[in-house]
């Protein structure tokens, strides 16, 4: 597979504070890369060195085989970039601020307004064009910020945290339209917190404290990474039964998921019928325990925690 | 025995009907979930629930105390945490929980009692000295959960409280509302995403102005139960569009590597697999309250 986006060793320090530590991995042409972590994990510093916009401490990277160090320029006019804040001009309108982004990726005028109708249309915003960009509703905006960005035609999108606060109408549509320019070749790389983004990628990386902890697809993240089982029933009292589960050494945890119970436990054994029998003994009345498949989130966590752990671990 | 209660509220600005005849009851120890995206009017809602914002029209109860026509008797009942809460930024975790001890006229015998408890929902306590601006995102909203939290208030009102908030901190922000819940306290929150549905014990999914569905998270989505397929696909985009040929189709879209397909009925699932079946093979997957919002939302 090609490889358009190369990260070796990547590190950045501020100070003392090591934001980015020898970060690796590869972006395959096409792919819809995530790179998912809490806030301050890095993702920002990463990007903002993908699109040479700041330079690393040490380590290496390549975009489209260009490196980063040497020819950066050469990089910058075949990526495209969407920032968390849409770099629009609140004040132009729609058509304004497309002419005004195509004059400063100097696209040739026998080409330009091809562009900016080719963008119309894949945004849907032809019969929009002298709306002021700050009167667009959310969608909308975000919609012709990704415009913005796709005008000169870039071969590498990078998204920071694309769809925060986007209704899900607006955001299914705006990830149908990615979707689509990867299966039309342009690779994607994506930064967010938001498991519902996430589950977009082709393939994830899950950074921490400037550290890539895991890099998987979502499916085999929700389905292989955890080792517990994640078993679901409803009981009351949830307090009590919690303290009852959590005192047998086959459970990992017991959690309160609204009306009902998660609880972590030991693969190896029937989870059901520990579930069932532990309640059951304490003289509370379980409805029949489940099997559920954990989420994204789940798998996340679960990482976190045990990358914590390590870490704790090392301290000692 | 609801404690907090309120009735066809409406209210609008300008030409703008924001909140369109909405109503919700909160019991004891019941969290009441507000689930929709920005600009659906949950903030004007809890506005009008917490009596910062006259309706229109209907009315807002809480314990027996008219938010309006009672100010101050529904407010020493009541914790309201705006979704940009002002934490003196300046001042530490431990001085701004005082001010608002202050504000609320919490005895001074009491304080310490309740401090010691807050703390030990949150975890703050080893960061008391530390100055608020200083925390990190999901710590301020824990603070702000806590100063909102200060008089024991029996309802709580919470706008967006685990927004721009990382998974982890948001699992304990959750951790900490249920265990306000279980020394019942009713909740009232909003959040625009979908998958905290579910955390709810009751949830009303908001729409431009109104409620879409309201209930029991688990029945809501059971509604949509059998129409939901996936399957994994080389060409996801190509064939998802392939896939919305077929009349039984209502949407279909790629997640991944995967196609979703939402069916117009459940009697469609076989006829439907069988035409994917060239491209895919599609499964039954678990609906979820995105599926839900966009079912209900939907103009087709």
């Amino acid at each position: 597979m090609e490889h358009v986006v190369v990260a070796e060793n990547l590190t950045r320090k501020f100070g003392d504070f090591t934001a980015v530590d020898n970060v690796s991995f590869q972006v395959g042409r096409g792919e819809i890369y995530g790179f998912l972590g809490p806030n301050g994990a890095g993702k920002s510093t990463t990007i903002r060195m993908l699109t040479g916009l700041m330079a690393p401490t040490s380590g290496k990277a390549m975009v489209l085989e260009f490196d980063l160090e040497t020819e950066s320029e050469k990089i910058k006019e075949r990526i495209g970039y969407m920032s968390q804040r849409f770099s629009l001009y609140q004040d132009l309108t729609v058509i304004q601020n497309l002419n005004f982004y195509a004059g400063i990726y100097r696209i040739p005028r026998n080409k330009k307004a091809d562009r900016i109708d080719w963008v119309l249309q894949m945004a849907d915003l032809s019969g929009r064009e002298d709306i002021l960009a700050a009167e667009l509703a959310g969608g909308w905006k975000q919609r012709l910020a990704l415009g913005c960005a796709l005008l000169h035609e870039p071969e590498v999108l990078f998204l920071d945290e694309p769809t925060a606060g986007v209704d899900p109408r607006a955001r299914r549509g705006f990830w149908d339209l990615i979707a689509k320019m990867s299966e039309q070749g342009v690779t994607v790389f994506v930064t967010t917190h938001y498991m519902d983004e996430a589950e977009n990628c082709h393939r994830l990386s899950l950074i921490y404290s400037g550290r890539l902890i895991a890099t998987a697809t979502p499916e085999y993240m929700r389905s292989q990474v955890i080792d517990d089982r994640i078993i679901e029933v409803s009981v009351f009292p949830q307090d009590e039964a919690i303290q009852v589960l959590e005192a047998n050494p086959n459970v990992r945890r017991a959690q309160v998921f609204g009306e009902v119970l998660h609880i972590l436990a030991n693969p190896n054994i029937d989870g059901i019928e520990v579930v069932q029998k532990t309640l059951s003994a304490a003289g509370l009345k379980p409805s029949q325990p489940i099997y559920i498949e954990p989420s994204l989130e789940d798998a996340f966590i679960y990482l976190i925690e045990i990358e914590d752990q390590r870490e704790e671990g090392r301290k000692r | 025995m609801p404690v907090l209660t309120s009735k066809d509220l409406h209210k609008a600005f300008g030409s703008i009907q924001a909140v369109k005849g909405v109503s919700c009851e909160a019991e004891q120890g019941e969290i009441f979930g507000l689930v929709g995206p920005d600009g659906a009017g949950k903030s004007t809602t809890l506005r009008m629930l917490a009596g910062l914002l006259k309706p229109d029209q209907g009315f807002s109860i809480i314990n027996d105390a008219d938010v309006l026509a009672q100010p101050d008797l529904a407010r020493c009942q009541l914790g309201y945490m705006p979704q940009h809460f002002a934490l003196y930024s300046d001042l530490s975790v431990k001085e701004n929980l005082a001010f608002f001890a202050d504000m609320y006229l919490v005895e001074k015998a009491k304080r310490r009692e309740r401090l010691e408890r807050l703390y030990r929902f949150s975890r703050l306590e080893p960061y008391s000295n530390r100055p608020a601006g200083k925390l990190s995102g999901g710590m301020q909203k824990k603070l702000a959960l806590m100063c909102a939290m200060i008089h024991t208030p029996k309802v709580l009102i919470l706008d967006e409280p685990t927004t721009g908030v990382d998974p982890l901190s948001r699992r304990e922000l959750w951790d900490i509302l249920y265990a306000f819940a279980d020394q019942g306290v009713a909740i009232v929150v909003s959040t625009p995403y979908m998958d905290e549905a579910e955390r709810c014990h009751k949830v009303a999914l908001m729409h431009s102005g109104a409620f879409v569905a309201f209930g029991n998270p688990k029945s809501l989505v059971s509604r949509m139960e059998g129409r939901v397929l996936a399957g994994r696909a080389q060409k996801p985009v190509t064939i998802a569009a392939e896939l919305m040929k077929h009349s039984g189709v209502s949407r279909a879209y790629q997640v991944g590597h995967s196609v979703h397909v939402v069916l117009i009925d459940v009697a469609m699932e076989k006829e439907v697999i069988s035409y994917g079946a060239e491209w895919l093979e599609l499964k039954p997957q678990r609906p979820s309250f995105e599926d839900l919002f966009l079912d209900l939302t939907g103009e087709n």
